[in-house]
């Protein structure tokens, strides 16, 4: 079953194109690694198929029907978090908060509601943050929150904005496996954006590559190859393989390690940490 | 101290202004805008001394002015960057305008004390009717879009989402905190709204993590600076605004004091 397609799409931000005459197809259960240099439109695509930006052209359809903001059945973590500094709410009225969030009225959390996002939290290795205040928190430990967030619920599909961001080594590893792990057994389509592929390799069944308005889905061996990069990227690059991992070059340059073939868009990346 | 009627009605008033102001404060503070809310007194300033030259009741104009101050300020929100500014800017022409106003009223410094600084003592039956009822919508009003708020002020990306309308979520808010300005302004003054709004709420956060302890804490707070403020006042003569203002300010450094692992 197709979860997600776009079909001759064509997505524009302001005036700038982002995804120019795109058609793919992700079926239900796919882990599919989102890559591509910032402001190539991971973002973008993400809010495309969560129905905050309709189309230009073509059509976007999301479990066989245009997409309906607010559709419960999709979970999301975006890339761009605003969290206030000095607030000290604790983790778990954080989470509740986002459970029904849009209703009308007084706050509340049902019994089966927080036993589900007790279990996730424990699940993703943050229960201990259930009852500290976020302004206590690391960013690591927020972007652990927010994880544990996007997988309370029954979501079919999870879009996850660069979710490793301000995670060490270590957590970045658990963090990617309890994705693959729930979404594995329950079956989730997953949209996992990224800065580096190798963390990813053994965990992902096709590759998103986005670039220059056009986007490439496929398995690693056909996408991640000179050629096929080099035309998305209208660069010269080099994809060297060594010792289970796979370096995309341009100039001599590991492309995704230094980053930004292009440029920042507006982007906050500031705490970017890779660790090898 | 209670055999006066002017005592019992100066305790009524600030009881149901505080609880009010501790409430609405807790996400005033929460959201990060409590600089909105003090533009929004100085804006109801301007519209208190505008509505006596008019022959209209100080309270009228102030509610009028910072309500549609509040929506105006809801619906251009969103341009985030120069926000301060752009508050500061119309803050002080809020309060020029005020003085102007003024200019042609001709009790000019009682009315301008009361009004800058509050005169509990001299609230009437009529008022703390008016209060109340206020009090009640403002209240209701908070309760109705209480769930929304929360996830739009916590994670307002995830929020846009799920469907929340931010925007009509900030512009209800605000109208929300210019009703609950409205009610502080009348005990404490358009310029000491900050001890009522912000003191208890920014004291409550610092002592408890949980809403439902931090919603309740503050409003508990607010209530008791503002009427140890009249006992305080009552028994030394000095001006109530002050003493609730410094009640305010020594609940907040003392929960700042409070250790930790105590909390």
């Amino acid at each position: 079953m197709t979860i997600v397609e776009l079909d001759h799409a064509t997505i524009r931000l302001g005036s700038r194109t982002v995804l120019s005459d795109t058609s793919l197809a992700i079926g239900q259960g796919e882990f599919i690694g989102v890559l591509g240099p910032n402001g190539a439109g991971k973002t973008t695509l993400m809010r495309a198929i969560l129905g905050l930006i309709p189309p230009a052209s073509g059509a976007i359809r999301v479990f066989g029907r245009a997409p309906e903001r607010g559709d419960s059945a999709i979970s999301y973590l975006p890339q761009v978090r605003t969290v206030l500094p000095d607030l000290r709410v604790r983790g778990l009225d954080f989470i509740a908060s986002s459970v029904h969030g849009e209703r009308w009225g007084l706050p509340s959390i049902a019994r089966k509601d927080r036993d589900a996002i007790d279990a996730t939290l424990h699940e993703i290795g943050a229960a201990d943050l259930a009852r500290r205040p976020l302004s206590d928190m690391s960013g690591g430990e927020r972007q652990r929150l927010l994880l544990a967030q996007a997988l309370i619920g029954a979501p079919r599909l999870l879009l996850l904005d660069e979710p490793l961001i301000s995670l060490d080594q270590r957590h970045q590893e658990v963090a990617i496996e309890a994705v693959r792990k729930v979404c594995r057994e329950r079956g989730i389509t997953v949209l996992f954006s990224a800065h580096e592929l190798n963390q990813l390799l053994g965990t992902l069944d096709r590759v998103l590559y986005l670039g220059g308005g056009h986007a490439v889905l496929g398995t690693v061996d056909e996408v991640v190859t000179a050629p096929v990069l080099s035309r998305l990227y209208g660069a010269d690059i080099n994809v060297v393989r060594a010792d289970g991992h796979i370096f995309v070059m341009s100039r001599g340059r590991d492309v995704e390690r230094t980053d930004h073939l292009h440029d920042h868009h507006g982007h906050d990346h500031d705490d970017h940490h890779h660790h090898h | 101290m209670l055999q006066y009627e002017f005592m019992r009605n100066a305790f009524a008033a600030a009881g149901i202004a505080s609880v009010v102001s501790g409430i609405v404060g807790y996400f005033l503070v929460m959201r990060g805008q409590t600089f909105a809310g003090h533009a929004l007194s100085h804006i109801g300033f301007a519209g208190a001394t505008g509505a006596v030259v008019l022959g209209v009741a100080p309270l009228w104009g102030l509610i009028g002015f910072t309500v549609a101050a509040g929506i105006g300020m809801g619906v251009l929100g969103e341009r985030v960057s120069g926000r301060d500014v752009a508050i500061g800017i119309v803050l002080a022409l809020a309060l020029g305008f005020g003085l102007l106003f003024l200019h042609y009223y001709t009790s000019f410094a009682t009315q301008a004390t009361a009004l800058l600084f509050g005169n509990v003592l001299a609230v009437d039956r009529e008022m703390i009717a008016t209060l109340a009822v206020l009090g009640l919508i403002t209240l209701a009003a908070l309760a109705v879009m209480m769930r929304p708020l929360i996830f739009a002020s916590l994670q307002p990306e995830l929020a846009e989402a799920k469907g929340v309308p931010l925007r009509a979520i900030s512009i209800g808010f605000l109208a929300i905190v210019a009703l609950a300005v409205s009610e502080s302004a009348t005990i404490v003054g358009v310029l000491l709204v900050f001890a009522l709004m912000v003191g208890p709420p920014a004291a409550a956060q610092r002592l408890t993590t949980g809403l439902w302890s931090g919603l309740a804490l503050s409003a508990v707070l607010a209530l008791a600076e503002a009427w140890l403020g009249i006992v305080v006042a009552y028994h030394t003569n000095w001006p109530v605004s002050f003493c609730i203002s410094a009640l305010s300010a020594l609940g907040y450094f003392a929960a700042l004091a409070v250790p930790a692992r105590v909390r």
